[in-house]
């Protein structure tokens, strides 16, 4: 394979590689909680909401990762809030900070002098750009999702599934409701670099959503997803290299095709099995 | 006898209308109320105001003499199945141990001891052979006998049950009320059911709700007339407003 040898020889290949695989851990992780809670309206909302911090952050020369990061939490502090006070508004209110959020990107970044190349990475991802920065700064929001979930495992598998008992027990469910956006808020930034913000929403639930058809239990669907994802971002990684495609359209077009696939295939058994019996 | 829960002239309106006015009523150890009424006659609104998932527009509601915030963690509650989604990926075994929650140590997973308790429960209910199993498969009786586990899980003093029978067929239902029979030797319990003729043969007390309560001893209750009984009843409330 052309791909294989050229890991090999060049550095920003194999990046790109642990770039794919470390995104994969935090969107395997929390994209089965946006799955299983179907809130991927929601994710969407905190990931387009993001490129008004970056563009504030790239007009004040600053790094915008570091924008990205703080006005992904503030976005899901938000959402999280506007979703428990006004749940018949929800949809509109998401909606709005979509757009909102995204024309501030816009306005600032065309507000800064000079060359605005990064506005369509951000917008799209370029796998192949990551720097050896990034790939720290990845690893380390990782760890954070990883330390969250394993230390409240219990809670959030109590809120997502039902959050009225939980709350019965004791359980502080807004609390762990919006812990659990602001590491979707997280998980969006980790996925910037590889797909891009607007493709976030499709790597974030589209793994998950795979594993979801295979096991019962959120444990297995979260590692079953990072496998899939890893797979996932790998051969569209592979792919785009050889034929020359942009690296994550072509990533989202495979999760997107075995996606599909595995539809119809779980679908297809599932109807054979139903009539044997 | 001293009420473990304690309902004084409780009024709730949600939205403008009068869903529940003053109520007053005491819950005693050992009992095993039944709560029947009309549909929208409030009794989800008066289990919620117990359990302090909601507050009174007027009167006072205490659980073992303290506000239901605090009093409810000795409570074990089972809600009506339409609360979650059937779809959701969890084992019958993950859903019984949720009953630990408030108990068990917050950060990471259960102790062997939650696990014990979990499991007994499982056994009380006879779901301890699908432990496994995921909700998604299950029949409406063994979910609702999952969902009985998991209250129990808790160890609770008074348990509250929400139409445990609602959906389920007949020979499973009276299995159900057996069941919660012989728990009510160890514990108090209240079940809301929208069928007094059946729940009758079981529960020491029945709670009439329309808006307005009204109790009666199963006692007083005779097997033919219970029907009529009840029917009389929803007219004379009718007549009042």
């Amino acid at each position: 394979m052309e791909f294989l040898s050229a890991i090999s020889e060049q550095s920003f290949l194999c990046y790109a590689l642990v770039a794919g695989l470390l995104a994969s851990i935090g969107c395997g992780i929390v994209g089965t909680y946006v799955v299983v809670r179907n809130i991927g309206y929601l994710a969407g909302g905190i990931a387009h909401a993001v490129l008004g911090g970056m563009g504030i952050a790239y007009f004040l020369g600053q790094p915008p990762i570091g924008g990205a990061i703080i006005t992904a939490l503030l976005a899901a502090l938000l959402i999280g809030w506007v979703s428990m006070k006004w749940q018949q508004t929800e949809d509109s209110l998401i909606g709005a900070l979509w757009a909102v959020g995204m024309a501030v990107g816009i306005i600032f970044i065309s507000k800064t002098p000079g060359y605005n190349a990064d506005l369509m990475s951000y917008l799209f991802g370029n796998i192949l750009l990551v720097s050896k920065a990034d790939l720290m700064l990845m690893a380390g929001l990782d760890l954070v999702i990883l330390l969250c979930v394993g230390l409240f495992y219990k809670q959030f598998q109590a809120v997502t599934f039902d959050e009225e008992f939980a709350r019965l027990r004791g359980v502080h469910a807004e609390f762990y409701y919006l812990l659990l956006l602001c590491l979707v808020a997280l998980t969006v930034v980790l996925l910037i670099r590889v797909v891009g913000l607007i493709l976030v929403i499709a790597l974030l639930t589209l793994p998950a959503a795979i594993a979801r058809q295979y096991f019962g239990t959120l444990f297995k669907i979260m590692c079953l997803a990072i496998i899939v994802g890893g797979a996932l971002t790998i051969s569209g990684l592979a792919i785009s290299y050889q034929q020359d495609l942009p690296s994550g359209a072509t990533i989202i077009l495979v999760a997107g095709a075995v996606f599909f696939i595995s539809t119809v295939v779980t679908n297809f058994l599932r109807t054979v099995i139903a009539r044997r019996q | 006898m001293t009420a473990l829960i304690k309902i004084e002239n409780v009024s709730f309106s949600y939205g403008g209308a009068i869903v529940l006015q003053d109520i007053q009523l005491d819950i005693n150890q050992g009992e095993f109320l039944g709560l029947v009424g009309p549909n929208a006659g409030g009794k989800s609104t008066l289990l919620k105001l117990m359990l302090g998932l909601i507050k009174p527009s007027r009167g006072k509601v205490s659980l073992f003499g303290k506000s239901p915030k605090v009093g409810r963690a000795r409570v074990g509650y089972c809600p009506q199945y339409t609360q979650f989604s059937r779809n959701f990926p969890i084992t019958v075994e993950e859903v019984v141990l949720l009953g630990r929650l408030g108990k068990a140590r917050i950060l990471g997973r259960y102790s062997k001891h939650d696990r014990e308790i979990a499991l007994a429960a499982m056994r009380s209910t006879e779901v301890d052979i699908i432990k496994n199993s995921n909700i998604t498969d299950l029949s409406g009786g063994q979910l609702q006998r999952v969902l009985i586990a998991r209250a129990l899980a808790c160890e609770p003093e008074v348990l509250i049950l929400d139409e445990p029978t609602a959906n389920i067929d007949q020979r499973v239902e009276v299995d159900i009320f057996q069941l919660l029979k012989k728990f009510n030797e160890q514990m108090t319990i209240i079940v809301v059911s929208h069928d007094i003729g059946f729940i009758s043969e079981y529960v020491t007390r029945v709670a009439c709700l329309n808006r307005t309560l009204v109790c009666h001893e199963t006692s007083e209750l005779t097997g033919d007339s219970i029907e009529e009984l009840y029917g009389s009843h929803i007219n004379m409330i009718d007549h009042h407003h």
